[in-house]
């Protein structure tokens, strides 16, 4: 039972990330922008969530410096893709790239001499009477502080998604833009919008990688769970529920590579270290029915 | 003064002028026609009224207010609504999703069960009925279209402007769409109606403004217009010979034979159910239907660009049904595609290379495997001065000619090859009315030499006037066959909506 347990409950933990990243890239993807960035957006929120707790001592605002710099580099990112209208895989790839020298240079130079080794980070909170319930309980509600904002964020997404106005707006943005100007939507705000929002759930995503578990900043730490979030916006056909179940089976995957690597078997546990990535690949060859992909993804629009 | 009027309104694309100095004055509760050829500026003009682009000079007023438009939402809050030629929808979202869309009325949370009842009221009155819940890919055009005046109306719109409208309609449903027009006026709404059918400003308009290269030539009223030739004088600035003069002839052999072709294409859509019919030497039949109704893969099936499942393509007592377009054409198939500029030309390409794309197998085009330039230049010369292609010379890129030369020099291509079978799909759309009587009567032409022709076209008076035959399409079956002297509009428009002839009734109920 104990084994299920931590299993579980480690799909949750490593479910997270993918999943708060994912949940904020299906409204930018559904506006029509492709965010290749991701990686490299959570990786600067892994740097600067630690930066933020290391300078205050304090891991809400370590949470809130991360979600800052997602903010401030997904407004980078629009003004390039989107005002500039370049081409949003080249500047999510060059994003990447920036992202991944600036961290390290950034963390040489301000942390890695400092000293310290941990910084504050979320601490595990059992929720009164809740964590009691036997099996469910120790899963769900033994967690910390994010995971349950991330409880409380997945069903309010979904309705501002299939439910209020703003939704509506973003769903139709990437479908046609040009009939969305003639009603008078304002494309490029919309679209700014849900990249900032991006950013922004970027950011917190790469924070709850670095003060999640290590509390501690290290080089290239995301480790592909930027590009596991972009897949699952895709497995999970471009809806917030969607992003739910296929998050899940990324996070389990991880969970198991965890448990795999551990248990001692006479595999090599490079194999167990391909699995998540095995199964984001097969997932992605094997689904390819996109009813819902934005049919302007990735199309720059421009009025004349 | 007028309730809506546009004054000295010029608008110009990187120096190039759409519009230049249009005037255009209208009355509340009148139908205005817009009427003008193809790039005349009349869909510019209305875009700028409807806050799409913006004028670079000139001024609006309406009820004696200067209008300033900044946004189409700007025209919606005046009253302005637009339904677009090519409809502005978004086919992932529900009919009443589309309808709420954007609109500065909208709640946080959307009431769309408030919105559905409003929606369907005004669709009941209208006598438009449509399912507010229903995905808008699940529309027809012709519903879609309804859904996009309904929208305008939903928004309060007392002018509305019709870009086009009749374009992807059967005739049916154009008196459909007449019917609500005059219901409208009768409410003291306004009418903008765009179009280059002359027949139709004759039916519904009140007044008619005509464009000509981007500048207003005369407004009239169309109680004094004498007939339909007179408005075509003042469309293309002279007369035009309108009327098509065609022989009484005899057709001969069977030279295409089509029998119970079917065509599944890879979403698994029959796209075409056992179409059968035969082209005689000298025989043109026209193959008529709403658009995307199996044209486009009949089409394709015969001239090899795709593989039917199931039936036969018989050229020249050949089973061509598996052939490849390269030895159909070789067999002596000419083909006018549909899509101009993806599928007949090469728009990178000089005019010169793209008349041999398909000729360098042929004698004297090259020697000893190099392209004979001087010989294929002096060829082509000779083929875009009999065909009317005006372009400096023959090295000029293809895709800098207008819409008209383009298709006159894909015309003289094909017709060069002498063909024993010519396959024509909409090979006028788009064309300013010389341009179309131009490559008519190159058609004809080709008949009088006994040649056998396919013509696939929305317009039925080019297929009454064209065709020997007529087969009409609806959802890839065929409707029934009629001859020339019994089609009339409104038996072809039935047919088009899905009716079938005597003789055409569904077997397939009875097979399955």
């Amino acid at each position: 039972m104990d084994t299920i347990v931590s299993l579980f409950s480690s799909v949750v933990r490593m479910s997270t990330p993918i999943l708060i990243c994912a949940l904020g890239a299906v409204f930018s993807e559904r506006a029509g922008v492709i965010n290749v960035g991701l990686e490299g957006l959570m990786l600067i929120g892994a740097l600067f969530g630690v930066l933020g707790s290391f300078c205050t001592g304090s891991a809400f605002l370590g949470a809130v410096t991360a979600m800052a710099a997602g903010l401030l580099f997904a407004l980078i990112y629009a003004f390039f893709t989107i005002t500039v209208k370049a081409d949003q895989t080249v500047v999510g790839i060059a994003f990447n790239t920036i992202a991944g020298g600036l961290t390290v240079v950034l963390y040489r130079v301000l942390l890695a001499n400092s000293g310290v080794s941990q910084v504050k980070g979320f601490n595990t909170v059992a929720i009164p009477g809740l964590s009691q319930i036997p099996v469910i309980g120790p899963i769900f509600f033994e967690q910390s502080v994010p995971i349950y904002i991330l409880y409380f964020l997945i069903p309010v997404l979904a309705i501002v998604f299939s439910k209020m106005n703003i939704g509506l707006k973003v769903r139709a943005v990437g479908d046609n833009p040009v009939a969305c100007d003639t009603v008078g939507i304002s494309v490029v705000k919309v679209r700014y919008m849900t990249v900032l929002f991006s950013g922004v759930m970027a950011g917190m995503a790469g924070a709850f990688v670095s003060m999640g578990q290590l509390r501690f900043f290290t080089e290239g730490m995301i480790s592909g769970t930027g590009f596991i979030a972009f897949a699952t916006v895709i497995f999970g056909n471009y809806t917030p529920l969607g992003v739910l179940r296929a998050g899940l089976i990324f996070g389990c995957a991880s969970a198991l590579q965890y448990k795999f690597q551990t248990s001692g078997s006479a595999v090599p546990y490079q194999v167990w270290i391909m699995l998540p990535y095995l199964i984001t690949i097969l997932a992605l060859c094997l689904y390819h029915k996109k009813s819902n992909a934005p049919k302007y993804s990735g199309v720059s629009f421009s009025k004349d | 003064m007028a309730y809506l009027e546009m004054k000295h309104v010029s608008k110009y694309f990187d120096r190039v002028a759409a519009n230049v100095d249009v005037n255009l004055s209208i009355e509340k509760g009148e139908v205005h026609a817009l009427l003008g050829e193809n790039g005349a500026g009349k869909s510019t003009l209305m875009n700028i009224l409807y806050g799409v682009y913006h004028q670079s000079e000139g001024e609006l007023f309406l009820d004696g207010e200067k209008l300033h438009i900044k946004d189409p939402k700007d025209a919606i809050e005046k009253g302005i609504g637009m339904v677009h030629q090519h409809f502005m929808l978004i086919p992932e979202l529900t009919v009443i999703e589309n309808v709420v869309l954007g609109m500065r009325e909208n709640k946080a949370i959307l009431d769309l069960k408030a919105a559905a009842q409003k929606f369907e009221a005004m669709s009941e009155k209208y006598g438009m009925h449509i399912n507010p819940w229903v995905k808008v890919d699940m529309l027809t055009v012709g519903h879609q279209q309804r859904l996009e005046i309904l929208k305008a109306l939903y928004r309060n719109a007392n002018i509305l402007i019709l870009d086009e409208p009749t374009a992807v309609l059967t005739p049916q449903e154009v008196g459909v769409l007449f019917k609500v027009i005059r219901q409208l006026t009768a409410e003291g709404k306004t009418i903008i109606f765009i179009s280059h059918k002359m027949n139709e400003i004759m039916e519904i308009c009140d007044y008619c403004t005509v464009l000509r290269r981007g500048r207003t030539v005369q407004t009239v009223k169309v109680s004094d217009i004498k007939d339909k030739q007179e408005l075509a004088t003042l469309m293309v600035g002279h007369a035009v010979e309108l009327n098509m003069h065609k022989s009484i002839k005899e057709p001969g052999n069977v030279i295409l034979k089509v029998d119970k072709l079917t065509y599944t294409n890879k979403l698994k859509v029959d796209k075409l159910k056992e179409v059968t019919f035969d082209i005689h030497e000298g025989e043109i039949v026209g193959i008529c239907g709403v658009d995307d109704n199996g044209q486009s893969e009949l089409i394709k099936c015969i001239t090899g660009n795709e593989t039917a499942t199931k039936g036969h393509v018989t050229i020249l007592d050949e089973d061509c049904t598996h052939a490849g377009v390269r030895h159909i054409l070789d067999k002596g198939v000419s083909h006018i595609p549909e899509d101009r500029h993806n599928m007949a030309m090469i728009k990178n390409l000089s005019i010169n290379e793209n008349l041999i794309l398909m000729a360098l197998k042929k004698d004297g085009y090259s020697k000893h495997g190099f392209i004979d330039w001087k010989w294929v230049t002096k060829h082509n010369q000779e083929l875009c001065r009999e065909y009317e292609v005006k372009t400096p010379d023959v090295n000029e890129l293809a895709g800098n000619l207008s819409g008209g030369n383009q298709q006159k020099f894909v015309v003289g291509r094909e017709l060069d090859r002498n063909p024993k079978i010519l396959v024509a799909m909409h090979p006028d759309r788009g064309l300013d009315i010389g341009a179309t009587k131009y490559i008519q009567r190159r058609i004809l032409a080709e008949r009088e030499k006994g040649t056998g022709v396919v013509l696939v076209s929305t317009e039925l008076d080019e297929i009454m006037e064209l065709s020997d035959k007529i087969v009409v399409l609806n959802n890839g079956e065929v409707m029934g066959i009629l001859d020339q002297k019994e089609a009339t509009v409104e038996k072809l428009g039935l047919m088009m909506a899905g009716e079938r002839m005597p003789g055409y009734e569904k077997e397939s109920d009875a097979l399955d």
